[in-house]
Order: C-alpha cells, then structure tokens, then sequence
C-alpha cells in the first residue's frame, strides 16, 4: 500500500508528545485563509511512498523517538485513510506511538463504508490532533470554504470511542479572536470526554510567501500576526466555555 | 577516623588517596525536583552587582581593565585580593585584586608582551630580559627544536592552533583531594611516591623525581596562599563552606601558574555534596547559606581571566578559559550521580544569570532521574548556558569519576591527563595531494613534491590513492610537531600544581585532533558521485573545481557519503598511531572545532565539494552550513555514525534550534500540555 506524500520531517517537536518522526500527506479539501501549507492542497503531486519506506525510514533512527512517535499530518490525512490504516497497523505492530493531526473533513456520519474505515483505524490511533477552525457553521464556511457540521460529529465520535483527542485552534486577529465564539468552542469540547489538552496557536505569517512563490493570492493580506502575548487570555476564554459544559454536564 | 571525617562512610579512601571511593561510599542520589533551592542572598547580590559594574567598566576600557606587567605570577606570587571582604564567603582571585590580569611568561615571553602592548600595557624591561636571556620559555624551547619542514607546516595552516606558544591546558588537577586530604596528607604521599622510583636514573625516572619534588614545592605554596587569605588547608575540610574553598584554592593555584587553552575543573558538585548532606543533617548550614556557598563558588570561577592577545581571541572567537564542570553522569553500580548539589550549581544561571563560563556541563545518561532532566530543560531554555554529553557512551571506557577538559575531552580526573594537540587541517591536506604539496594559497612547497593530479577530471581512487599518501605525511609530521610541544612543556612550563594534584603514574593522552571532516567527506563524495573538473592557474595549481551532477552529502543520514567520512577518521587514526608518541602518550583524536573552523576555513583554498576559498568549514563534526536538508534527526544521525574509538578525545556538533522548534511552550516541549482546568 502507498500513500501520497508532501514530505516527511525527522524531527518534529510540535506535532504531538515528544519528538516525532512527521509525515506530511499531499492533498487536501479544506481552504483555510490562513493556512501556511497550500503546496498540500493539490491532490496530485507529492510523491508514492510504501509503509514499508515510511517504516523503514522510522525505524533507522527509532532511538530518537523513543518517547515521540509518527505523526501523521498533511495535507488532510484522512482522505488516504487506506493508506493511513495500514501505516498505523504496521506501526502498532511495533510498539510506535501513533498520532493522526486532522481537520475531521473527510468524515461523513451517513458513509457507512467510510465509517467502517475511521472505525478500523480507531483503534490503532493513540492520539488524534483536531484542529477546529471555527465554531459557528457559517463562520467556518466562509474561513475554510467547507462546512464544520461533519467535523464536529468527528469530534464526538472520537470521545464515544475513547480516542484521546488534543484540540488545537489558530487565533487569527478579526477572525477567529471573538471571545463568543471562543467561549462556544470551549463549551463544546468540554463535552468531549476524552480532550486532554488544548492548543491555542497565535497566528503567524510564516506562509505568506509560499503563496507568493505558488502564484497565488494570499486572502489574509493585511491581517496582522496575532499578538502572542494575548493567547493565555483567549485560552481563558476556551477554558471557560469548558468549565462550564462540564459543570452543565455534571448536573 | 579523623575528626574533620565525622559520619563518613570509611573505606579504602582513608588509607589511600582515593576521592571516587569516598563519593561511592557517602553520596546521596537525589531524585526529587528543585523546589527546595534558594534564592540570591543580599550579599550575592551586592557582590554580582559591583561584578558587574566591574565589567562594563573592562569593556569600556577596551577589554582588559588591569594587567600585571611587572610580578611574575606564581601560586603566592601575589596578596589576597578581594571584591569585598567582608560579603565573600568564597575567596581568592588570580592577582592581588579582581579584573586584574596576571603575568605568565613562562608558556612564551613574547607572547606575553604581546598580550600586554595589544591592551597597551608594557612588560617590565627586567622581565623581558630575564626570560630572553637568562631563563629559556617553552616557546623558545619548541623553536629550538622544529624542522624547517614543521615550521613551513605551521605558518601554511595544515597544522593549526598548536600550543607552542601558549599553555597547553586540558590538564584537571583532582582538587577535591585538598578538601578531603588536606594538604599536609597530600604531601606526604608525594614523598612516599618520591621515595618509591626506581634506582637506576634513566631519563624516566630523573624525569619523575624532579617531578614530584616540583608538585611537592607547588602544594606548600598551595598552603602558604591559602594562608594568605586566613584559610588552613593543611587539614581536611570540616565543613561544605572548607570544603569548596580548598577545592577552589587547588583550582586557584592551577590558574596562577597556566594560561592554559582550557583549565576546567573537573567533577566537584556530588563530592561537595556529602559535605552539605552531612551539614544540613547537623544543622551547620542553611540551604541558604549552603547556595551562598555555591553561588560565591561560581562568582569566582567566572572571574577567572587571562592575558590574551587578539590572535588568541580571534582563533577562539572570544577569551574563553573552559572552566568545565562535568555534572550528574550514572555510576558504574547503577546509581545515578545526581545530588542536590548538582541542581545548586545549575541554579547559579538564575541566581546570577546566563553566562558561559563555567561551562555547566550535564553528563547526560537516559537513567538520570527525570526530575533533573526537566530542570536542566528549564535552566537550557532561561538561560541557554548548559553543555550536554553523553555520559552512556563515555562512562564505558571511563567509568564514573571522570570530568570533561575544554569542551569535550574526557579524562579519569586525578588518573589521567592530555597533552593537548591542536588540529590537523585534512581538507588542506586533500589539496597538497592533488597540487603535490605545493600550498594553494602561499605557493610553497609545503608538503613532499609528490606527483600532482593530472587529468581533467578528478577519479575518485587515484584521489584516494595520493590522499592517503599525503595523510600518511601529514600524520607522521603532525606527530613530530606534537613531540616537540610536549617535551618542551614538560621541560619549561611544567603544570607543578595540577600534577600534584594526580596519581605518580598517570595516563597521558595524547590528543590529536582534525578539523575539516565534512569538507573532505562532501570532496570525496562529489569526485565519487558526480563529475568534477579541476581548474588550474597558469602556473599549473589547481585553484577551483567545477561541479557537474549531484552528490550525497554528509549530514543526510546517507551511507553513501557518511561511510567516507567514517573511514576517514579510522584511517587517520591509525596513521596517529603508527607513530611514537612522547612519555608512551596514547595515541586518540577529536573532532571538535567549536569556533575556530572560522580561521581554518580562512587559510584553505577552494575544495571539490564546492566550497570557495576562504569559506569557514562547519564546526566540529557538523555537517557544511545548509548541505543538511532532511531534518535535525538525520543530521544528527550522520554525526552519531562517526566512530568513537577512533575519536576518543571527542566528536562535537554544535546544534542550534530556534526556541519555536522545540515547542510552542514549556509544557510542549516536555512533552504534554495536559489540560488543567484548575488555573
């Protein structure tokens, strides 16, 4: 079984717990205004790699990731959720520590060939990594050009089956800084059971000159890098929205 | 047992000098996390202040605020000197006051000079005499003695930073014995040694006794100095406050009598340690005072200062000493060394702020406990000021009482010593072979006249061929060259006061090192992948390659290039070997050019990796700057390929990551951010 592949990373330290061996898998639906990876979105190009290659790859330097693990990101993992099984399987076969970072696009709760698949996998995922861009439908639509109702049933289906989930969310100035929202978020991730951790990421501008060398238009001109130090008070907000659900939830 | 010895564990270590065996049998591991330390105390804070205003005022003054030009410095050369007595719980300094740079002419007496007039200081006439006509320096004693072949070598830069003219440093005298001994004790094993020679006066043993009779003069100079600030070092140590200042008093003497290119310290914090263990339980000292003890310990040590000249400092990119100290580390029993002491030490960074000197260095095992590895995480990220080595790897031809000299030479402390070497330039090297030893960029006959390279496109086992050739020459030269240095600072500038401070028959390494390791292996790599033409001046050198094609290059975890530069350093090696080596050194090399790559790169023409002339080589056993393109991981694993019984002396790579990299916050970046919902 192959994958299409953007590139891998050896050392990866921000991409799940410890340092990571990162796979980064080429195509992906979603438009996120922000995004600092375009050259994943086609879903051609990138190159054919076998588990056997990526395992093989990983397990050169194995003694280097002994409290990390693979990651798989992209790109939006989960439309090679073929491959992604497979690489997972061979994976836990060999004890190695498995992270899936998606956005949660690819599920469909009314595909029931493709829930058998996310079912299938599952159970070989030790952690997933969501990144929800935008609580309210309409909001999502318009930052993303796709709807968020699938990704957040993704979310729940994740704590129903007792995934561990880490939630991370990008602050962009204007855009996704509302405190409402941010508070909405957090009340819907506190009823998450199995969320461990929360990320909150500034928005940086990293990216702006891929676009550039990709001829692209970069929809965020203008928009500022998020002031980092303002993220502790939006992480509050979050943290808030989950302490109440769980208050709520507890009644 | 001795008074001063109260609540020790006794063992072999109270009938013979035997510091390792007194840790093993009194440390107490800790496991716990670095809560319990204490902050600066007024005075510390008052002391670090007027150190640095001291400070601001030798920058403003152009580096160097005051030097002696006069006194010659020995161990009691000088009267104590002081920041303020009355807040120093730690004393000592070089001279007769701080900042003040001491006269040490013996390494070299024009290099002396040099050091004064290029901070416009003037050396005594009388002492300038004295050195130049009635008392030979080690400089002078070298000069004597080189080959015009040696000399054509050293100003062509195929052999580089030679100690000839300066101390040679990387000798760590085992000043904990002060503490635990005290002087007098020390003394009369040195006379026992003295008396245990053999009777036939061959070179050897003539050579030993004069030896032990120099050490046995250093330690009471060791006593009267220390007498000069109030102390009594004759006895052992009865407390931890004794205890720091006797080893730092061993340490003080060192400094006073070697401007050495490294003085490190050694291994101290877990041997200081049992002192403070045994204080607190008695109630002697509070853990406040105990920091006190420390921080003043380490004020000092950053104090440390030598006349250098701007060479010096050029080639080392800046004025640094080396003041080691080797920390943690597992014993051979299982046992991690991690002490209290060993978080003391690292929370001098917070109490007095970053600074690199002393170099803190971590002998990291996996085994340490994880409470101390976190801390040293934390204490990396403030202050970015913690050296890293791997204590799994040494610890099997070491041991577990060894410390690190410089940067990354390990050494038995007490046991063993070095006689450091400088660096061998093998990228140069490559180029003789093909020029036929003529110097790219002087246009001498450096090297012997061997055929040079003919033909238009370079074929990688004719290169090989007269590379080895020319290696096998460069070797037996650089060996030579080496003899020289050592013999004439045995014979000039003896290290009397770190000696006494070894066993009688001690290891001497003799440490070589090369510098230019991914320049040759990228060369060999491209001349063997790719097609490279050597382009020639009219007189027929060739001064640049073109490159067609791509190669593999070092720093990809690629077998194809990282293989070459493996063999390369075990067939260097054992060309080292094949030579005799001064007083039976043993024979080992380092791959550890932290800073000084700059200059070698300078001195070195074009390469056929494609590097131009001038350009700096990569630090130590790095990767070139920007050829490492598959992630940290893989160029760490190319490194970690190199093999270490043909580097004992060490194998560095200088690794620098934006903060970013390693995790968007501390949490990250020990690996989890578990949700806390009580803040």
């Amino acid at each position: 079984m192959s994958g299409r592949i953007h590139s891998l990373e050896s050392f990866g330290t921000v991409d799940g717990p410890g340092v990571r061996f990162v796979v980064f898998v080429q195509g992906c639906p979603m438009r996120c205004a922000y995004c600092h990876n375009p050259d994943t979105w086609p879903m051609t190009g990138g190159k054919e790699m076998e588990v056997s290659e990526i395992i093989a790859d990983y397990e050169r330097n194995a003694s280097f990731y002994k409290d990390g693990g693979i990651t798989v990101t992209g790109g939006e993992p989960m439309m090679q959720i073929d491959f992604v099984i497979e690489l997972f399987a061979e994976a836990k076969k060999r004890g190695i520590h498995t992270c899936l970072d998606t956005s949660g696009i690819a599920f469909n709760p009314d595909n029931a060939e493709y829930v058998a698949k996310v079912d299938k996998l599952l159970p070989l995922t030790d952690l997933v990594m969501l990144d929800i861009k935008h609580i309210d439908p309409i909001k999502h639509q318009e930052l993303t050009a796709q709807p968020n109702d699938n990704i957040l049933a993704f979310a729940q289906y994740l704590a129903d089956h007792d995934v561990d989930i880490w939630i991370r969310h990008v602050v962009v100035p204007t855009l996704t800084d509302d405190d409402e929202y941010l508070y909405k978020l957090g009340y819907f991730i506190g009823g998450l059971k199995t969320l461990k951790a929360l990320d909150v990421l500034p928005y940086h501008t990293m990216g702006k000159s891929k676009y550039e060398n990709l001829g692209m238009t970069y929809k965020l001109e203008g928009i500022e890098p998020m002031d980092k130090s303002k993220i502790p008070a939006k992480k509050a907000v979050i943290l808030d929205g989950i302490k109440k659900r769980r208050a709520d939830d507890a009644k | 047992m001795r008074p001063e010895w109260n609540n020790f564990v006794g063992g072999k270590w109270e009938s013979e000098i035997n510091v390792r065996d007194f840790i093993q049998k009194n440390y107490t591991p800790y496991d716990g996390d670095e809560a319990f330390l204490a902050g600066a105390t007024q005075n510390t804070k008052d002391l670090w202040a007027q150190v640095l205003d001291l400070s601001k005022q030798e920058r403003e003054a152009g580096g160097v605020l005051d030097m002696d030009t006069k006194v010659i410095s020995t161990i009691t050369s000088h009267g104590p000197g002081y920041l303020d007595k009355n807040k120093e719980t730690i004393v000592g300094f070089q001279t007769d006051k701080p900042f003040k740079r001491s006269l040490q002419p013996y390494g070299g007496i024009r290099m002396a000079e040099k050091a004064c007039t290029d901070n416009g200081y003037t050396v005594d006439p009388e002492v300038s005499e004295f050195f130049s006509i009635h008392r030979k320096t080690h400089n002078a004693g070298v000069f004597d003695a080189y080959t015009d072949e040696m000399r054509a070598c050293r100003s062509a830069h195929v052999i580089t930073g030679l100690p000839d003219a300066y101390g040679r440093g990387r000798i760590i005298g085992d000043y904990r014995r002060i503490a635990l001994y005290g002087i007098d004790r020390l003394i009369e094993d040195k006379i026992a040694q003295k008396n245990s020679t053999g009777r036939v006066m061959d070179d050897w043993t003539i050579r030993l006794r004069e030896e032990l009779s120099e050490q046995i003069v250093a330690l009471k100079m060791m006593k009267e100095m220390a007498a000069s600030y109030g102390c009594d070092i004759s006895k052992p140590a009865s407390n931890v406050q004794e205890a720091i200042q006797a080893t730092y008093f061993g340490y003080l003497a060192a400094v006073k009598e070697q401007n050495g290119a490294a003085m490190s310290l050694g291994r101290t914090s877990t041997f200081i340690d049992i002192y403070a263990e045994r204080d607190l339980a008695a109630g002697t000292f509070t853990e406040e005072q105990i920091q006190e003890f420390v921080d003043h310990f380490i004020m000092k040590l950053r104090l440390i200062k030598f006349a250098r000249t701007p060479e010096y400092n050029d080639l080392f990119s800046g004025d640094p000493v080396w003041v080691t100290e080797s920390i943690g580390g597992v014993g051979i029993d299982g046992r991690h060394m991690v002490t209290k002491m060993s978080f003391r030490y690292l929370h001098t960074l917070t109490n007095l702020g970053a600074a690199p000197e002393p170099n803190l260095t971590v002998l990291w095992s996996t085994r340490l406990p994880e409470a101390f590895k976190k801390y040293c995480a934390k204490q990396s990220i403030a202050s970015s000021s913690i050296q890293y080595e791997n204590d799994d790897l040494m610890r099997v031809t070491h041991g577990d009482d060894y410390a690190i000299a410089c940067c990354v030479s390990s050494m038995r402390v007490g046991k063993e010593m070095q006689f450091f070497g400088a660096r061998a330039n093998l990228a140069k090297a490559l180029l003789y072979s093909l020029n036929g030893g003529i110097d790219e960029k002087t246009r001498k006959q450096v090297g012997p006249k061997y055929r040079k390279y003919e033909g238009d496109v370079l074929e990688y086992d004719k290169v090989v061929d007269a590379y080895d050739d020319m290696l096998e020459w460069l070797a037996d030269v650089y060996v030579n060259t080496l003899n020289c240095i050592h013999y004439m600072h045995d014979k000039y500038c003896y290290e009397r006061a770190q000696m006494a401070l070894h066993d009688r028959d001690v290891r001497r390494y003799f440490a070589t090192g090369i510098a230019g390791l991914s320049v040759v292996a990228d060369s060999l790599s491209a001349i063997k992948y790719a097609t490279v033409k050597p382009i020639r001046d009219e007189e027929g050198i060739i001064v640049d390659f073109e490159i067609t094609g791509d190669f593999p290059k070092y720093g990809n975890d690629d077998d194809r290039v990282d293989t070459i530069a493996q063999e390369l350093v075990s067939k260097f090696m054992t060309m080292i070997r094949r030579h005799h080596t001064y007083r039976d050194g043993f024979p080992t090399t380092s791959i550890l050019t932290i800073t000084s790559n700059v200059v070698y790169g300078r001195a070195t023409g074009s390469t056929p990796d494609g590097r131009k002339a001038g350009v700096p080589f990569a630090p130590g056993a790095n990767p070139l700057h920007g050829r490492d393109t598959h992630g940290a991981v893989a160029s760490l694993a190319s490194v970690a390929k190199l093999p270490f019984n043909d580097s004992q002396d060490g194998i560095s790579n200088t690794f620098t990551i934006i903060p970013g990299a390693l995790g968007k916050e501390d949490q990250i970046f020990a690996g989890d951010i578990e949700l806390d919902l009580s803040k």
